[in-house]
C-alpha cells in the first residue's frame, strides 16, 4: 500500500520500460479479439440478412434487428472495452448512466403517451 | 496568473501528473480511464437524447411518412465492416504497446487511422452528396389519385400496407423561381445525354419533372413491397407534378422530412466523433512528445493513452452498431 504514495517517476523509471507482467495474458487475448471482430462482421451480415426476412410486420423486424444490434454492442463493450473484469468503480458509473438513460427514454414515452390529458399539441 | 493556472492545470507545468500509470489506490484505476468513462457516460446521454428524438418522431409519424429503402445498404454495410475492423486494430495497437512492440503498434494504429478516413470519405464524398442530389415530392392527399400510377395506393391498401405519398428521383425541371433550378438543369442535361431524350423540360412554369426511382415507376409491383439490398437503377419514367398538388418538395436534406433530419443530425454527430478519434489517433501515432515520443520515456503511459482513446473509438463503433440498422435497414 505504501509504495502507491511514491511519485510516479520514482517507481516508474525502473518498471515502465519492461514488458509488463501481464504481457503474456494480453498476448493470449489477441485470439479472442480476432474472434470477436469476426463475430461482429458475421452479425452485421445477419442484421442485414434478417432485415429482408418478413417477420410478419415491420415492428417485428425492428425488434429482431435491435436484438442483434444489442448482442453486437454487448460484445464490443465486454471484450473490446474490457468491461468484462473491469473495476467496480466503472461499473457503478455505468449503472447510474443506465438509470439516467432509462429515465430519458421514459420521458420520451411520457411525451408520446401523454398521460396528463390536454397537454399534447400533437395533432396525431 | 501562470501560478494560478499551474495550480489547477498540470498541463502548463513540468510537474508530474499523478496516476497516469499507477492506479489510484481508492479507485484501482489510472485517472484517465476514470475520466474517459465519465465522458462516455455523458456521451450516452447525448446520443440517448437524439435516439429518443428519433423514436418520438418515428412513432408520431403519420402512416406513409416514415420512408424506408432510401439509403444505400451495401455501402452502409461496408462502412460498418470498416469500423469493426478498426476496433480490432486499435485493441491490437494497444496490446502491441503492452508487449513493447513499437513497430507493430505503429502499423496497427496506421490501419486504424486509415479505416477512420475511409469511413468518413465514403460518408462525405459519396453517401451525403448522393442524397443532396436526390429529390422527393410529397403529394397532397386530395391530389394523390392523379398520381396513382406513381404511388400505387390501391395496391398498398389492398395488401394492408401503409399508403405512399411521395414521388422520389432526380429532379429534371423545377417550377419557375425554384432554388433547385440549377440542379434540375444539370440533371436534365445528364438525362438527355444518357437517354437521348429531350422531353424532360416542360414549357409549363409550375411543374416539377422527376425522373422517378424504380419504386415509383412500378409502385403496384409486389416486388417493391419490401426493401432490396442492392439499390435498383433509376427508371427513365418521368413524373410531371403540378405545384398545386405538392405538399412539400425538397432534396434529401434535413429539411426534407423528420427521417432525414434525424439521419443527418445523428450521422453528422457520429461523423464528428469519428473525425475526433482520427485526430487523437494521429497525435498518438506521430513522433510528438505526447505521441510515440512518449514511448522512450514512458511506454506504459503511451499504452494507457492508446487504451483511453481506444475506449472512445469503441464507443463510436458501438453507436454506429445502432445507427446502421435504424436508418438503413429497419
Amino acid at each position: 500500500m505504501s509504495n502507491t504514495h511514491h511519485p510516479v517517476s520514482e517507481v516508474a523509471t525502473e518498471s515502465v520500460h519492461d514488458v509488463p507482467a501481464n504481457a503474456a495474458e494480453i498476448a493470449s487475448h489477441a485470439g479472442a479479439y480476432l474472434k470477436v471482430g469476426a463475430a461482429l462482421l458475421v452479425l452485421t451480415g445477419v442484421t442485414v440478412g434478417l432485415s429482408y426476412v418478413d417477420f410478419g410486420s415491420r415492428d417485428m423486424n425492428i425488434v429482431v434487428g435491435l436484438l442483434v444490434a444489442t448482442v453486437k454492442a454487448a460484445l464490443v463493450a465486454a471484450i473490446f472495452m474490457h468491461l468484462k473484469g473491469e473495476k467496480i468503480t466503472i461499473w457503478r458509473f455505468l449503472i447510474m448512466t443506465a438509470v439516467f438513460a432509462a429515465g430519458l427514454f421514459f420521458l420520451t414515452f411520457l411525451a408520446h403517451s401523454d398521460p396528463i390529458s390536454g397537454t399534447s399539441h400533437a395533432t396525431h | 496568473m501562470a501560478n494560478h493556472l499551474s495550480k489547477y492545470l498540470p498541463l502548463f507545468t513540468d510537474a508530474e501528473v499523478p496516476h497516469t500509470v499507477q492506479a489510484r489506490p481508492d479507485t484501482g484505476l489510472y485517472s484517465a480511464k476514470l475520466g474517459i468513462w465519465l465522458f462516455l457516460a455523458s456521451e450516452v446521454m447525448l446520443f440517448g437524447g437524439l435516439f429518443s428524438a428519433y423514436i418520438f418522431l418515428r412513432i408520431g409519424a403519420e402512416p406513409g411518412y416514415w420512408p424506408s429503402g432510401l439509403l444505400n445498404v451495401p455501402v452502409g454495410t461496408m462502412n460498418t465492416a470498416v469500423l469493426i475492423v478498426s476496433s480490432v486494430t486499435v485493441v491490437f495497437a494497444w496490446a502491441a504497446l503492452k508487449m513493447r512492440q513499437l513497430a507493430k503498434y505503429k502499423l496497427y494504429m496506421l490501419v486504424t487511422i486509415l479505416c477512420g478516413i475511409i469511413f468518413l470519405t465514403v460518408k462525405l464524398s459519396y453517401e451525403w452528396p448522393a442524397k443532396f442530389n436526390h429529390f422527393g415530392v410529397f403529394i397532397k392527399k386530395e391530389s394523390a389519385a392523379k398520381y396513382e400510377e406513381f404511388l400505387g395506393n390501391k395496391h398498398l391498401a389492398d395488401s394492408g400496407q401503409p399508403p405512399r405519398w411521395e414521388i422520389t428521383g432526380h429532379l429534371l425541371d423545377a417550377p419557375k423561381g425554384s432554388k433547385y433550378t440549377e440542379q434540375a438543369e444539370h440533371n436534365a442535361e445528364h438525362f438527355a445525354h444518357e437517354t437521348g431524350r429531350h422531353d424532360a423540360v416542360t414549357p409549363a412554369e409550375d411543374d416539377f419533372v422527376v425522373q422517378v426511382d424504380a419504386i415509383n415507376a412500378n409502385p403496384s409491383d409486389k416486388d417493391n413491397d419490401r426493401p432490396h439490398f442492392w439499390p435498383r437503377p433509376m427508371s427513365t419514367k418521368l413524373a410531371v407534378i403540378s405545384v398545386k398538388d405538392v405538399e412539400s418538395a425538397s432534396v434529401f436534406a434535413p429539411r426534407h422530412s423528420t427521417y432525414f433530419a434525424t439521419y443527418f443530425l445523428i450521422t453528422g454527430l457520429h461523423g464528428l466523433h469519428v473525425l475526433g478519434g482520427i485526430l487523437v489517433f494521429l497525435y498518438l501515432w506521430l513522433p510528438l512528445p505526447g505521441g510515440t515520443g512518449l514511448y522512450r520515456s514512458n511506454p506504459e503511459h503511451l499504452a494507457n493513452r492508446v487504451e483511453v482513446a481506444g475506449l472512445f473509438w469503441h464507443f463510436v463503433d458501438l453507436v454506429w452498431i445502432f445507427v446502421f440498422p435504424i436508418f438503413y435497414l429497419l
